[in-house]
């Protein structure tokens, strides 16, 4: 048993919340986005929030600093769209390998400073491993059903490049997040088995879906049992959900979940729904109420916050979360 | 995960004893010629229509087979299986990427979000390179299909076959990381009857190959490709069908799970011609060593059949006479030729009141007894009702206005009629449509007066049809003193019909002790649907009728000794000593649960999808007459396949009643500061200050004598007396809302059987309401509740707090409803109105009390004396007999 697996056994773990949401409040401009020598990049770069590892570790680090302040157990990596394929459209493909590397480093840091600060609570970096922009399920041209604008095999090979960099950069877990394409997703698992085999090694993964709407589906369709069940042949730390619904609207997907996964269970919500503004409003007194109830009803080991949750957030949620026990996993079959 | 799982976009499991799982293969090169030449004609948009046309027709995996030497296997896969996903309809199903070259289905799976088959891998080029696809394919997070193929060859013995079987499933489960039910043996369908001796044992060594690996390789399933069996009868369809039949049936007792298989080259094994089936099943089982020689012979009349592919396209009970094809229609509820057979039997039997009478009325006579023998289930019985129905109103236009007149609804123009009727203030009908639909099946002509219907009503209609029976149905107790009015009317008018009495509260001592006496012709209590049949044709019957109902007498008379006898041993206590005894709570030591929030909260349009996962399946299905508990009622061996169809058709009407909204569910739940005040009647206050009354609702208390120490239970116990503060609930929801506009369609598209399945479905999704509302309540209003609980839980009442509803055990008095609908405002929030008999309508509705305090628990009021009634009378303001006459089956003594 791993750490962490350890730990997990104990407690519930706080995971981070938005990173989006905090770059966004240090009111940074064009050239913050520009690492050195990179002055003259014939795309406008703000935006691209993963060079941030690149041009500005001190935000990145600071970022990191302040949740673990907050008492999240985990971090996550600034590498979201840090992929050859995601950042095609910056024109920054090139600089994938190298933005997850010094991502997972900035993290690695941060976590080793907190960690010595108290050894009781270990923190942990987590390697965030995004959806991609582009879906091997479905098809951008209303007309040509039939036509995907990137394969599995192209999804693989971006994705393998992310993993090894994550990997190399010291991550302790892997965690694919934000999963709105199942094959998306299928093809990141594939990769990191493909990595963990050629290099004998393994870490804990985490596989973490989004509900897009009442309709209860991925946006590739899926309902969330068939998508467990796609699932099914990953040895998974942990299964849960993320961003586009705040917590009370996550909850009878949560609750399918907690009730059919073999593994652990996470949640970590948007705060609340976007008001007509965009600005995502929830309280951290409402958003840990919330995921309270779930930690309450025994149904979660992992707890955070997506899109709109600050440090607040996250204190809030880590107060709550030394309150109740974890849930206690179905005996494997 | 232990059982078997796969997944398009939605799930698909496979239970242990679940039915065989046909895999459709009309979207396979090597099993289709139309669908061959479409994909090597690159017309992949009929390619498309032929994967959704499975899907439509029950395809619960599709195989995907592109095996076609002049096209790139990998580029058509990947086209093709991208098509499909785009189409919602299709992509729901799993899918089997099928192809002997891995290459293709490698990519194949590439293409497949959810959790697919490959079909297949084997041996045949050694150990490495088997364990090398296998990793891929688990990677991919696919099932796969073995074949028992190795290094040397097929297996085409029974000793290899199992061989390589259990060496395969070693292989996957210890050194390729496979669960057991990730792995599905296909341990080769070769084919018979070749003329060469060592192929005479091909069909039988596979079953039996089949049933060891069951036995031995725990978890893993089985598969064939079934049609391959028969291919030396190519071009003899009917025979091809028969061996197909009896092979499957044979193979699935022995444990096939799936199989391909072209659905329209399967019979039902019982159809199979005996001599035809002996023929076959020596071929199959290996039985005699001339078994080929005899079956080429035999098989020789079935030839000059039409083309193989006009067969396939055409089951083969089309080949039939009309007779034999409308009989097969209605046995099997098939609707989609019944237009074709009649015309074509109005044509030769000219009257078409004489295909009524012949060929049709033939048909459900056969329906009839197998019903009355178990071997149909009352859903198929409605669906041949249902094909019934359509044949009737096809000939209709043919008939002369008179005769047209004297049969519609009916059967045959001199059929004894039978009137039904849901008796005034009832609006349940659900049974009693039921029981039309069994009772015009067999034969008899069936008037159905609806719901809330009078007794002059039913009186006036049976004399001027001249009805040979009367039927009364009710499920709200107010309904049984209704049957004793029309009983009473009936003999007071000199009546001579039997009066038939079912629904939900009434019972056989109640007809009996209440209903026999007033009614000096045969009075009979109906228990079930399928009870009607029997009891109808004894009553009509000239030499049956006396004895019968003799009979009946006899038995009533008798239950009414026995009811007389323990009225007599049964003791009361005074309502006095019963309050003295009540229901003790110590208020300081666990004081009322105070609520986060008070008033009255509607919710109007509340989502139906959210109503679905609190459904409680049990009733539904024994609102069919199958008995068991769901879900394991999908496995039993008597009614688990009707269970199963009855189950998979009501998910389908349910999907399309959330995402159509069919109907509108409303509902509105109240919570008022309230007290016990006298013991048994509970005030609702306007505010916290508690000093204007704004309602009363009165409790029934129990009088049935009872052991030293064991408390008199009335529902006000469970409310503090006035000085400490306390709360009481109430709610009202309703599903039927949108019911009858969509039964009308049904019942005009003469398609009871939907019509049915609807109004049960919304009488669940009320009850889930309910179960929903009580929750929010419990978890966000009253908010007391922090633990979640399952639908099993909820089922079982594992949570703290109870719902009682009037009318129901624990508050009996039906009386106590326009109360609590007026403190709910209930009928402008959820469009539920009262019935002069109380009844609710719409009638998927369900109303009720809430009681928080832990100690709330559910009980029977059982009977009261009158002392009790006199006193409930005093304090609603009314007079007794107005009291007794509603309490009716509660008065524990002759009013």
């Amino acid at each position: 048993m791993s750490d962490i697996e350890h730990i997990a056994a104990q407690r519930i773990l706080v995971l981070d919340g938005a990173m989006g949401t905090m770059i966004q409040r240090l009111g940074l401009q064009e050239e913050d986005f520009h690492p050195k020598g990179m002055e003259d990049h014939p795309v406008l770069l703000k935006g691209n929030n993963e060079l941030l590892s690149l041009s500005r570790p001190d935000a990145i680090r600071t970022i990191h600093e302040q949740y673990l302040a907050a008492g999240a157990d985990i971090v996550e990596t600034n590498t979201f769209s840090a992929t050859s394929i995601a950042q095609a459209e910056h024109e920054c493909s090139h600089l994938a390998r190298e933005m997850n590397l010094a991502s997972a480093r900035l993290a690695r840091e941060a976590c080793a400073k907190y960690t010595a600060m108290d050894p009781s609570k270990p923190r942990f970096v987590a390697g965030a491993i995004g959806p991609m922009n582009k879906t091997a399920s479905l098809s951008p041209d209303v007309n040509d059903p039939g036509f995907r604008a990137v394969t599995f095999d192209q999804l693989v090979a971006a994705y393998k490049e992310q993993v090894e960099a994550l990997l190399d950069g010291g991550v302790d877990i892997l965690l694919v997040e934000t999963i709105f394409d199942t094959l998306n997703a299928k093809a990141a698992f594939y990769a990191i088995d493909e990595v963990f085999e050629a290099r004998n090694t393994s870490v804990p993964l985490m596989c973490s879906v989004t509900i897009t709407d009442a309709s209860g589906r991925t946006l590739s369709g899926q309902t969330i049992e068939a998508f467990l069940i796609s699932m099914a042949h990953v040895p998974l730390f942990s299964m849960g959900l993320n961003c586009a619904l705040g917590a009370a609207q996550m909850r009878p997907y949560l609750e399918v979940i907690a009730e059919q996964s073999p593994c652990r269970v996470s949640i970590y919500p948007n705060a609340g729904l976007p008001d007509q503004m965009g600005e995502y409003r929830e309280t951290p007194e409402v958003t840990a109420r919330l995921v309270g109830e779930f930690m309450a009803n025994g149904w979660v080991n992992v707890v955070g916050g997506c899109c709109g949750t600050t440090p607040e957030h996250i204190a809030a949620l880590a107060k709550e979360a030394g309150k109740y026990a974890p849930r206690v996993q179905p005996a494997l079959v | 995960m232990s059982i078997p799982t796969y997944s398009g976009l939605e799930p698909l499991r496979i239970f242990p004893g679940s039915n065989f799982v046909n895999i459709g293969e009309r979207t396979n090169v090597t099993g289709s010629a139309a669908f061959r030449k479409l994909i090597k004609n690159g017309n992949y948009d009929e390619a498309v229509s032929v994967a959704r046309q499975q899907v439509e027709n029950g395809a619960q995996v599709i195989d995907v087979n592109l095996d076609e030497g002049m096209i790139d296997g990998v580029e058509a896969m990947t086209k093709f299986l991208n098509l499909i996903a785009a189409e919602p309809d299709i992509a729901r199903v799993p899918v089997m990427v099928d192809s002997s070259k891995f290459a293709v289905v490698e990519a194949g799976l590439k293409c497949l979000q959810g959790k697919g088959i490959a079909n297949s891998i084997s041996l045949k080029e050694g150990e490495a390179e088997f364990l090398r696809q296998a990793k891929i394919i688990r990677r991919l997070g696919a099932a796969t299909v073995v074949m028992c193929f190795d290094e040397q060859g097929q297996a085409d013995t029974y000793e290899r076959r199992i061989a390589i079987a259990e060496r395969v499933y070693r292989l996957l489960t210890e050194k390729a990381g496979f669960a057991p039910h990730d792995i599905i043996i296909d341990a080769n369908i070769l084919t018979v009857a070749t003329g060469m001796a060592e192929h005479d044992r091909y069909a039988i060594d596979f079953i039996e190959a089949v049933r060891w690996i069951k036995q031995h390789l725990p978890g893993a399933l089985t598969s064939g490709g079934v049609s391959n069996v028969s291919f030396s009868f190519r071009g003899n369809e009917s025979v091809r069908e028969a061996i197909h039949t009896a092979f499957l049936y044979h193979a699935i007792k022995a444990g096939l799970d799936m199989g391909i298989v072209n659905a329209g080259q399967i019979g039902v094994y019982d159809d199979i011609p005996k001599d035809l089936l002996e023929h076959v099943e020596d071929v199959l089982l290996a039985r005699r060593p001339d078994a080929t020689e005899r079956m080429v012979t035999f098989a020789e009349q079935f030839k000059g059949a039409p083309s193989a592919e006009a067969v396939a396209a055409q089951a083969a009970w089309r080949e039939g006479s009309v007779e034999e094809r409308l009989k097969h229609a209605l046995v099997h509820g098939i609707t989609e030729f019944i237009d074709t057979d009649v015309e074509e039997a109005r044509v030769k039997y000219v009257d078409p009141v004489l295909v009524i009478e012949g060929p049709l009325m033939a048909g459900m006579n056969v329906v009839g007894d197998l019903f009355g023998s178990g071997k149909m289930f009352l859903p198929q019985v409605v669906k041949s009702a249902r094909v019934m129905k359509r044949a009737v109103a096809y000939l209709e236009p043919f008939m002369e206005e008179k005769k047209a007149a004297q049969v519609t609804g009916s059967l045959k123009s001199d059929a004894k009629k039978v009137l039904l009727a849901t008796v005034k203030g009832d609006v349940h009908d659900i049974g009693k449509n039921i029981v039309g639909v069994i009772l015009a099946c067999n034969g008899w002509q069936v008037i159905d007066l609806g719901v809330m219907v009078q007794s002059a009503t039913i009186l006036k209609t049976a004399r001027e049809m001249q009805v040979d029976i009367i039927g009364l149905s009710g499920l709200i107790t107010p309904s049984l003193d209704e049957m004793v009015h029309v009983a009473k009317e009936m003999e007071r008018e000199g009546f001579e019909t039997p009066l038939l009495i079912g629904g939900a509260t009434t019972s056989r001592v109640h007809t009996a002790v209440k209903i026999a006496p007033h009614y000096s012709k045969p009075v009979v209590h109906v228990i079930d649907a399928s009870r009607s049949v029997p009891v109808v044709s004894n009553l009509l019957s000239d030499n049956e009728r006396d004895r019968f109902a003799a009979e009946v007498l006899e038995e009533y008379a008798k239950v009414r000794s026995q009811y007389e006898g323990n009225q007599r041993e049964k003791e009361y206590v005074p309502l006095a000593e019963a309050r003295e005894k009540k229901f003790a709570i110590d208020w300081q030591a666990e004081p009322p649960v105070v609520p986060k929030s008070t008033g009255v909260f509607a919710y109007r349009n509340f989502p139906l999808a959210e109503l679905v996962p609190y459904i409680d399946w049990t009733p539904f299905f024994m609102a069919w007459e199958l008995a068991g508990k769901f879900p394991r009622i999908l496995e039993d061996e008597v009614v688990g396949r009707q269970a199963k169809q009855l189950y998979d058709d009501a998910q389908k009407m349910l999907d399309r009643i959330v995402k159509e909204q069919w109907i509108q569910a409303h509902g509105v739940a109240g919570i008022w500061p309230a007290n016990t005040v006298n013991d048994d009647d509970i005030e609702v206050y306007a505010d916290a200050t508690r000093t204007k009354v704004i309602g009363i609702t009165h409790a029934m208390r129990q009088q049935s004598k009872k052991a030293p120490g064991v408390p008199y239970i009335a529902l006000s116990d469970f409310i503090a007396p006035k000085g400490t503060p306390d709360f009481v609930g109430g709610f009202a929801v309703s599903a039927g809302h949108g019911v009858d506009e969509r039964v009308k369609r049904f019942e005009a598209a003469h398609d009871d059987y939907s019509a049915i399945l609807l109004k049960a479905l919304a009488d669940r999704l009320a009850e889930a309401f309910a179960e929903k509302l009580h929750e929010i309540v419990r978890e966000e209003l009253w908010g007391y509740e922090a633990s979640p609980f399952t639908n099993e839980q909820l089922i079982k009442e594992e949570y703290q707090g109870i719902r009682p509803a009037p009318g129901y055990p624990a508050c009996p008095d039906h009386t106590e409803k326009p109360e609590l609908f007026r403190l709910l405002d209930a009928t402008k929030h959820t469009g539920i109105t009262l019935t002069e008999g109380l009844a609710m309508s719409p009638a998927a509705a369900v109303s009720g009390w809430y009681f928080a305090h832990p100690k709330s628990k559910y009980f029977g009021v059982g009977r009261i004396t009158k002392d009790q009634v006199e006193d409930l009378a005093l304090r609603k303001g009314e007079s007794t007999a107005w009291m007794e006459r509603w309490l009716g089956s509660k008065l524990g003594y002759e009013p």
